[in-house]
Parts: C-alpha cells; sequence; structure tokens
C-alpha cells in the first residue's frame, strides 16, 4: 500500500525530510517509522493519522497521512 | 466558533472592538467575555531572543484547534469563541494568541478561556523555533500554566 509520511518541526531536520510518499507493508506508524527513518522512535514523538492523533500502534491503511511531529509549543 | 491562523503582525484588542461591532447580536445575551492574550518575550531560560518561528501542520492544527474548542465549551453556555493564533515569523512584544470567551455568565467564561488555552498548548500543533542571534533553537516544552 502507498502512504505519505509527513515529519515537523525538529523531527523534519533529524529525518531530513518533511514528506515522503512511500510504498510500505507496515501495519502501524511504529513499523512504518522505522521504514521510513534510520532513527529511533523517541517514546515523546507525536503520532497522527489523517490529521488526528493517533497511537504509534494503531493501524494504518493504504492511502493514509501518518505524521509525526515532536511535543507542541504553541500558544 | 471563529478559528484564525495569521500570518502578520495583528492588534488583538482592535480585533475585539471589531468583532463586537460585528456581533450586536451578543449584545444583552453574552453578560460576560474572558479574554486571553499570549505575547511573545524577548527572554526565554535564560537568553534573549531575537525573534521566533512559528511552524504549523496545515490542515490538523485547524480541525486540532475547532476539535478542542468544542469538547472545551460542550454544555457550557459558551455563546461565542474566537481563536487567533500566529504563524510564520513573530519578532518579541507581537501577539501570538488571542482567546475570547463570550457566554452568559462569568464562570464559564472563565473556565473555558483556561480550559482552551491548556488544551491548545499541549494539543494544537505548533512549534517554536528560536532565533538567538548566533543560533536557532527549538522550543522543547511548554512552561508550567
Amino acid at each position: 500500500m502507498s502512504v505519505t509520511v509527513r515529519f515537523f518541526a525538529s523531527l523534519r531536520e533529524q529525518v531530513g525530510a518533511g514528506q515522503l510518499d512511500i510504498e510500505t507493508p507496515a501495519a502501524n506508524a511504529r513499523e512504518l517509522w522505522s521504514q521510513a527513518t534510520a532513527l529511533p522512535l523517541d517514546p515523546h514523538v507525536r503520532v497522527a493519522i489523517n490529521q488526528a492523533y493517533a497511537d504509534v500502534d494503531a493501524p494504518i491503511a493504504d492511502g493514509d497521512e501518518v505524521a509525526f511531529f515532536p511535543p507542541v509549543t504553541g500558544g | 466558533m471563529i478559528i484564525e491562523l495569521r500570518e502578520t503582525p495583528y492588534d488583538p484588542y482592535a480585533e475585539l472592538g471589531a468583532f463586537t461591532r460585528r456581533r450586536a447580536d451578543l449584545a444583552g445575551k453574552a453578560g460576560a467575555n474572558a479574554v486571553f492574550v499570549g505575547t511573545m518575550r524577548d527572554f526565554n531560560e535564560g537568553d534573549t531572543v531575537e525573534g521566533m518561528f512559528l511552524e504549523h501542520y496545515p490542515g490538523m492544527t485547524e480541525k486540532e484547534l475547532e476539535r478542542l474548542c468544542t469538547e472545551c465549551s460542550e454544555g457550557a453556555g459558551v455563546l461565542e469563541l474566537l481563536v487567533l493564533h500566529r504563524v510564520g515569523h513573530v519578532e518579541p512584544g507581537e501577539h501570538i494568541v488571542l482567546v475570547s470567551v463570550w457566554s452568559v455568565h462569568r464562570a464559564e467564561a472563565f473556565r473555558v478561556c483556561r480550559d482552551v488555552m491548556e488544551e491548545l498548548k499541549h494539543r494544537a500543533p505548533f512549534w517554536k523555533r528560536e532565533n538567538l542571534g548566533e543560533r536557532q533553537r527549538w522550543v522543547e516544552k511548554n512552561t508550567p500554566g
């Protein structure tokens, strides 16, 4: 299946990409992270699937947009 | 509920004046209006901050703000809720966030205004990168509310 992977803020800089469109057999965001990056997955990293917060072990599906980002600091 | 992201500086007090003039229907109905304005400081963690870039997640940031505003105001008798948040380059002294809540009585206005700010700080996808002059630094966590 194909998914869009997005990285924001400091994670985008560490990974070296803001967006990747990839073919993947990954069942969840955790497996997708391992395929898309060579970095360990910090437990503070937040995950969103289709622009809503999701658990890192929640299943992903064909066409999903999966985002990884550090703790938020707005306001 | 009005949620807006703004790329340019704004005057929150002028925004509120203009909004209340447009929304004459709130007059006589809203007995209370609680307002929070968050402004950029020129110092953080012992360093002088010259400016910052506010990154966001276009699409999700607006959706998450809508979700948290809906949750915070559910069943609270809120008549109107306005959230205005800057994105992009911000200079010290410029206003970052405006939260304004209109309700019948003060208790709901105070509570919802604070709840929206706390939820925004913990959930809304924004990230601050500070310009310290000779280097840039990502802000890693919020100051306690």
